[in-house]
């Protein structure tokens, strides 16, 4: 999707004024208007395509500085070895390990995305790259920075980069994070907001699939809308939290209409299948490339 | 290319509003505009469920170069605000569309729908009235039997001429979704109503039945992709129609193919150019509007951005592509966030099928010569009106250098839409509604 604008398209901007013309459009004279309704998934689908795939890009950047500091602890408890660029399709797998992840937080169902805490720690479990023999402590802060990219310079791959990884400062422009890396050991300084948004979007949207699929009304036209939008409002009430953000009602209302209208999100939900069986495949050759070093 | 004067500074607000062209209500914006098959009338729908009909004023002997004048002729309430207890829903009395019969008698007949209902005014004119009843006097009092000695037969007496507006025909409980067109069929016995997901065939006789025709509800809501956006009669073949989609498709049907016609036998549609695709490509290329040529032979769309000419012999693109306004690609985003990438544009063909019409922002229209392929931008405002002034073009600046009299595209005043237009079936009159205000242009007379 070119985005060919005078003004700065974001996609989650896109997202949120998407949802609130949908919900505006309840309260307007004349019932909801199909066509309207319509036309604003559309673009709701097509700013979380771009949503999501800026956020795969982000862990993708996330999980190659974390692979590069986990060979790097390899290293040097084992031998202070050169790591060669690698080559196109371990990247392949990299991404695909990404995607997994990805996909693993999908399925993780974020049920208790308002424990902001709590809920990084309930991605640790997929993490594809952690080994049996690891510490905890570093996955902690992994999750953290599942939402801060490492600066967008830092190549995981450059040599120079892997022998002197000793300490490096990083800010990230886009959360303000500063993050320390000191021998391998990742210290947030400052953890930015929960990607609430995102992971609330994937995981009810899989769960609420079936929920919504099965109370389809035999009545016609807009109470379909008016069914969604009640149900949207019934999960917003049960996050009590008060760090519960504008961003976790309108994740909810994102689920909501991700199963509302599946037939437009064939192409999304055909994504993540193939990510899920790439991240599969792909799991077991890079943890191998691991060992090897 | 022609120019178009105006005639006389013709403006036209309901008796209703406040003069002020700044201050308006809501119910005085026009919602549609419409000529009759002779173009002697002109009728206009309101967003206050009112109908406003025009009469073209005689040309005078004594004055042959002064053309006729449109003045009021009719004025009535079609729609009232209804409440669709079951749904809870308000149903708007905003009257989406006017359709006039050709005339058959003294009457006039036009059909006229808001989001559920449509209906069948007769309009005729009264100048004559009954005098001398004997059983109740003048004022209609009933006389006392006792009173009357002598009998007489009651007279027509001339009267000041008084145009009636009667419902005929209320065609109704057809429709789940709101009904955005209609379309007399030649035949001028049925007609069709359509809504987002239907289309209805009626008989102009018959209100308590319709036949469904074509039906693009899913069996499962959350697998709708698109909808209907319009749909029209063939202008000579009673039995085809076309329709057209949110998606930018058009699909003719024959109704004597199958009862539902649901398959269509030709279907109209340009592949998207990938190069620009953006998050907004599904809302722009929505159609808004389709047209038959008068000769029957020619197709036009009109998507947001453009207006499109197909050939009914040729599916897989358009004969003849107009870009309306490509100045507002690179505004999408703001446009999104207004909702004015949400407004519905109607075209228009001239007469012979040589000129086609739309509207556009800021109170501009545009024209569209097909034969020299010259367009023009003129502007409905009353800033320009002076009496048989010509209208002078408009031109809307893309890029950094503004000229004297260019208008650059961040000053387009978004508030100012001209969605509803239309022509004259024989001679080079239009009308033009931008908000509340109706415009009336001639061609200079030569």
């Amino acid at each position: 999707i070119t985005t060919n604008m005078e003004c700065a398209v974001d996609a989650q901007s896109l997202i949120s004024i998407s949802l609130m013309k949908i919900h505006n459009s309840r309260t307007q004279r004349g019932g909801i208007k199909l066509h309207k309704n319509l036309l604003v998934s559309y673009v709701l689908r097509n700013a979380r395509q771009v949503y999501i795939k800026e956020k795969y890009a982000e862990i993708y950047r996330m999980q190659q500085y974390e692979e590069v500091r986990t060979v790097c602890n390899e290293i040097q408890e084992l031998n202070p070895l050169d790591l060669d660029s690698e080559d196109a399709d371990d990247e392949d797998q990299a991404r695909a390990a990404c995607c997994g992840d990805e996909t693993s937080l999908c399925h993780r169902g974020a049920a208790q995305p308002a424990v902001h805490v709590r809920a990084p720690s309930t991605l640790l479990g997929c993490c594809p790259f952690e080994d049996s023999s690891k510490e905890s402590e570093p996955c902690e802060y992994r999750s953290c920075c599942m939402e801060a990219s490492p600066v967008s310079h830092f190549d995981p791959f450059s040599a120079d980069n892997i022998r002197h990884c000793n300490k490096t400062t990083v800010l990230d422009l886009d959360t303000h994070v500063v993050t320390t890396v000191e021998n391998g050991y990742l210290h947030q300084d400052c953890c930015c907001d929960a990607l609430q948004g995102g992971q609330g979007a994937q995981s009810p949207a899989k769960k609420r699939k079936g929920e919504f699929g099965g109370c389809v009304s035999e009545a016609e036209d807009v109470s379909d809308f008016t069914a969604a939008r009640k149900r949207a409002k019934r999960e917003d009430c049960s996050y009590s939290n008060p760090d519960y953000t504008e961003t976790s009602n309108i994740s909810n209302l994102i689920s909501i209409f991700g199963s509302g209208f599946s037939g437009l999100l064939s192409r999304q939900a055909d994504l993540e299948q193939i990510c899920s069986k790439q991240a599969l495949a792909g799991l077991g050759a890079w943890t191998r490339a691991i060992v090897a070093f | 290319m022609k120019c178009f004067s105006r005639y006389l500074p013709y403006l036209f607000r309901p008796p209703s509003t406040i003069l002020s062209s700044t201050c308006h209500t809501e119910a005085d914006i026009i919602s549609t505009v419409e000529f009759n098959s002779s173009g002697e009338l002109l009728a206009t729908g309101d967003k206050g469920g009112r109908v406003v009909v025009f009469q073209r004023e005689q040309e005078s002997k004594s004055q042959p170069q002064r053309r006729g004048e449109y003045n009021v002729y009719s004025t009535f309430q079609s729609h009232e605000p209804e409440f669709d207890y079951l749904k809870s829903l308000e149903i708007e009395e905003k009257i989406n569309k006017i359709k006039w019969l050709p005339q058959q008698n003294a009457a006039y007949f036009l059909l006229s729908t808001n989001d559920k209902t449509v209906k069948l005014w007769k309009i005729s004119e009264r100048d004559k009235r009954p005098e001398g009843y004997n059983l109740k006097d003048e004022d209609g009092r009933i006389k006392d039997p006792s009173t009357i000695t002598s009998l007489r037969v009651p007279v027509l007496q001339p009267m000041d001429l008084m145009v009636e507006a009667t419902a005929r025909r209320v065609f109704s409980n057809a429709h789940t979704y709101h009904i955005n067109s209609i379309s007399v069929n030649s035949d001028l016995q049925t007609f069709i109503s359509t809504d987002d997901l239907r289309v209805n065939l009626w008989n102009l006789e018959i209100t308590d039945r319709s036949f469904n025709i074509v039906d693009i509800k899913p069996a499962n809501m959350e697998e709708l992709t698109e909808v209907i956006t319009s749909a029209e009669f063939h202008p000579q073949q009673c039995h085809t129609f076309a329709y057209s989609s949110s998606k930018g498709s058009i699909r003719l049907c024959d109704m004597r193919q199958a009862a539902l016609c649901d398959k269509h036998c030709k279907y109209f549609e340009e592949p998207e150019d990938p190069s620009t695709r953006s998050f907004f490509s599904e809302i722009i290329s929505s159609i808004s509007d389709v047209k038959f040529s008068h000769n029957g032979r020619y197709l036009m769309t009109r998507d947001y951005l453009t207006v499109k000419v197909w050939d009914l012999q040729m599916e897989n693109k358009p004969l003849e592509t107009y870009q309306v306004h490509d100045y507002l690609r690179g505004k999408l985003c703001s446009l999104y966030e207004n909702d004015c990438i949400f407004d519905k544009f109607e075209c228009v063909w001239n007469g012979s099928d040589s000129v086609i019409m739309t509207g556009s922002y800021n109170n501009f229209f545009r024209m569209f010569d097909r034969n020299t392929k010259r367009d023009v931008t003129l502007e409905a405002s009353r800033e320009n009106s002076k009496p048989r002034a010509i209208l002078k073009p408009r031109k809307v600046c893309v890029g950094g250098k503004r000229r004297k009299d260019e208008i650059s595209v961040d000053s387009l005043d978004f508030s100012k839409k001209i969605l509803h237009t239309t022509w004259h079936p024989h001679e080079n009159i239009i009308a033009v509604a931008a908000t509340n205000n109706l415009y009336i242009f001639q061609d200079k007379v030569n």
